[in-house]
């Protein structure tokens, strides 16, 4: 029953932004667009606001280093599957992807099922096995039977060098998109988000953090569903006449609905494939949230409804790209003198906000994107800030033997130092070409983290110095790659198209297999005493793994 | 967990059983999720024209529906997945788990 009344609260906070759209038709006309956006700002404080009360209250429940990692293991299959998808839907996915379908039509459809296909997945092979042997990082699950040293600095290197990557890309899309949407000037969004991305963390914690991403997701999805209904009202419901309308207008006409450039190359479209799917299944910031529930039955559910978010959400931008097709590319309001769309195609769904929603609406979503990005840097710091103190300083430098209120201070210590650095790169990289930023980070989790952590789980030949070689040959191989590649071998560093030493984009094939065949090879020839020690090692854990006998539960409170 | 814990959940059946059923039916599950994707990769790959055919006379072409039901089939297996691992496996987890002790 009380479960229910939960769900009928989440409901009812769906329902908000339509209260506010009714507001907002009655503000249009009036409004020309304003260089300060005083609604999206009004909004975005008011956000802000209330999430700095939640860290606050966070804050007062955060005590033990399982509380700051993991919210103390008590969020429940639902409250987790949402921060999940939170997680996942970036500003990035939300505007680059409906970006997609507004240019290109179908290729963006086929961009997001390759992003969600690797969570089923992750649930069938991975995600009980993580709870039962996990605590605070993946790393305790890769180097459970292992050598805590070794295993656990390449643990943290590979976790560091994705949330870096990942942090850059976050952070110069907010500043660009903050300047966009609320003419505020570059350096002084980054700081803003650099600021309360240490607030969020060094006080609230897991918790916070999981809480703010919660909140988020709802008035993400809530905000979307929205602008797709509206698409949809403005053809009668009817998909048919949505896509003939889009197809009568756009300037690549009925090329919109079939497959177009991006899978034209089978390897590079394998490569990518596999760099989405087992790359999901690498990421730090997103293996962490499955030590934020109770147990393997939470855990379990926790992808379903993950699943089920992120579904609806890609069909939701995939409506919306096509709205905007047809409701922001013919009016020229949207358009500067060139023709093009104002603030570019990344702009087609806040445009389209503005059109089915008049200025009110597009204060909303602008503040929505905006809080997407403050969610997802929290979450990245906080994997960060744990692999530094939980995995480099408690595992590593002290041997396991540091005390816990030293091992908090650390991470403290460090969430800020990721605050200052993600604020200093974030301007630093203002000019720079970092569209290979995600995809870099997602074929290193791939070929770094994702071989051993699997192999560690499934394979009892695995040996300290097979999972670290490997590991590290992965990272190696998929940075090299990227940098041979034409993304930034053309792109960014200007060389001739075509001169690219390494022809395709993805990496992912080959470093992930080479860093399995490494693994591999190693481990197999490895006969040392820890290397036999180690095989020995594995039926406990794999007993552990599949009963959850002896697994780290939730604390009570 | 000790060494006799240890020693009669390896020697338990139920554990075999359990094992056995959980692998088989996760990988079962991920290749059937494998092979609806790389399906769907190696048709844009090689017959992306397919994709475009005109599903019942209209625009709406044959590559919409298709990509639809790739998602849904994603949320579809999670589901099967998680009903069978939450009701049998969990009780024969439990067992295994009781009789341990």
């Amino acid at each position: 029953m009380n479960r229910w009344l939960k769900y009928a609260g989440y409901a009812a906070l769906a329902l908000a932004p339509v209260a506010a759209f009714a507001a907002g038709d009655a503000l249009q006309g009036e409004v020309k667009k304003a260089p300060l956006n005083i609604s999206a700002i009004v909004m975005f404080f008011a956000f802000v606001a209330f999430t700095l009360g939640i860290t606050y209250w966070a804050a007062r429940r955060t005590r033990s280093a399982s509380d700051f990692y993991t919210a103390g293991g008590g969020i429940t299959g639902f409250q987790n599957g949402l921060a999940i998808a939170g997680d996942y839907m970036s500003a990035a996915s939300f505007l680059g992807i409906s970006a997609m379908v507004f240019e290109k039509g179908y290729d963006g459809l086929i961009y997001s099922i390759g992003f969600l296909v690797g969570w089923p997945v992750i649930l069938f092979l991975v995600a009980e096995r993580l709870r039962n042997l996990g605590k605070f990082t993946f790393a305790d699950v890769a180097s459970y039977r292992l050598n805590q040293t070794h295993v656990r600095i390449l643990a943290a290197t590979g976790t560091l060098v994705v949330v870096a990557l990942y942090l850059i890309a976050q952070m110069v899309g907010a500043g660009k998109l903050i300047q966009l949407l609320f003419g505020m000037n570059y350096a002084s969004a980054v700081v803003l988000v650099g600021v309360l991305m240490v607030l969020y963390v060094m006080f609230g914690g897991m918790l916070a953090t999981t809480w703010v991403q919660i909140i988020k997701a709802v008035i993400l999805l809530s905000g979307a569903s929205f602008m797709a209904f509206m698409v949809l009202a403005s053809v009668g419901f009817s998909p048919e006449a949505m896509f003939s309308k889009a197809v009568e207008v756009h300037d690549k006409h009925a090329a919109i609905m079939e497959p177009g450039q991006l899978v034209s190359n089978p390897i590079d479209a394998v490569s990518l494939g596999l760099a989405l799917m087992f790359g999901t299944a690498g990421l730090p910031h997103i293996l962490m949230r499955f030590f934020t529930v109770s147990n393997a039955k939470e855990a379990r559910k926790s992808v379903f409804f993950a699943t089920g978010f992120i579904g609806y959400f890609y069909i939701l931008t995939f409506i919306i790209g096509f709205g905007a097709i047809f409701l922001v590319g013919t009016n020229p309001e949207f358009k500067d003198a060139a023709g093009k769309l104002i603030g570019g195609n990344n702009m087609a769904a806040v445009h389209l906000a503005k059109a089915v929603g008049g200025n009110l609406f597009l204060g909303f979503i602008s503040a929505v994107a905006f809080a997407t990005i403050l969610a997802v840097v929290a979450g990245l710091a906080l994997s960060g800030a744990s692999a530094v103190s939980h995995d480099l300083y408690a595992s590593v430098i002290k041997k396991g033997k540091a005390d816990e209120a030293a091992e908090m201070r650390v991470s403290k210590i460090t969430t800020l130092v990721l605050g200052v650095i993600a604020i200093v790169l974030g301007i630093i990289f203002e000019k720079q070409n970092i569209a290979f930023m995600v995809g870099l980070a997602f074929s290193i989790a791939a070929s770094a983290n994702f071989p051993v952590l699997f192999l560690s789980m499934f394979w009892k030949g695995l040996t300290t110095r097979g999972a670290v070689v490997g590991g590290f040959v992965g990272l190696f191989s998929a940075v090299l790659l990227i940098v041979l590649g034409p993304a930034v071998w053309v792109d960014v560093m200007g060389n001739a198209k075509g001169s690219a030493p390494f022809a395709y984009k993805n990496p992912a094939l080959f470093s992930m297999t080479l860093a399995f065949v490494t693994t591999w090879l190693v481990s197999v020839m490895d006969n040392s005493k820890q290397a036999q020690e180690e095989r020995k090692l594995f039926d406990a854990q794999f007993v552990r793994a599949m009963t959850g006998i002896g697994a780290a539960g939730a604390s009570k409170h | 967990m000790n060494e006799d814990v240890l020693k009669r959940v390896q020697q338990n059946p139920k554990f075999a059983e359990l094992v056995h059923k959980k692998t088989t039916f996760g990988w079962t599950l991920s290749i059937v999720m494998l092979a609806i994707y790389y399906g769907f990769i190696l048709i844009l790959a090689f017959a992306p024209k397919s994709l475009g055919a005109s599903l019942s006379g209209g625009v709406t072409t044959l590559g919409m529906p298709v990509g639809v039901l790739i998602i849904l089939s994603a949320f579809v297996l999670t589901g099967i997945y998680v009903r069978r691992a939450n009701t049998e496996f969990d009780q024969l987890n439990q067992e295994i788990v009781e009789e341990s002790k």
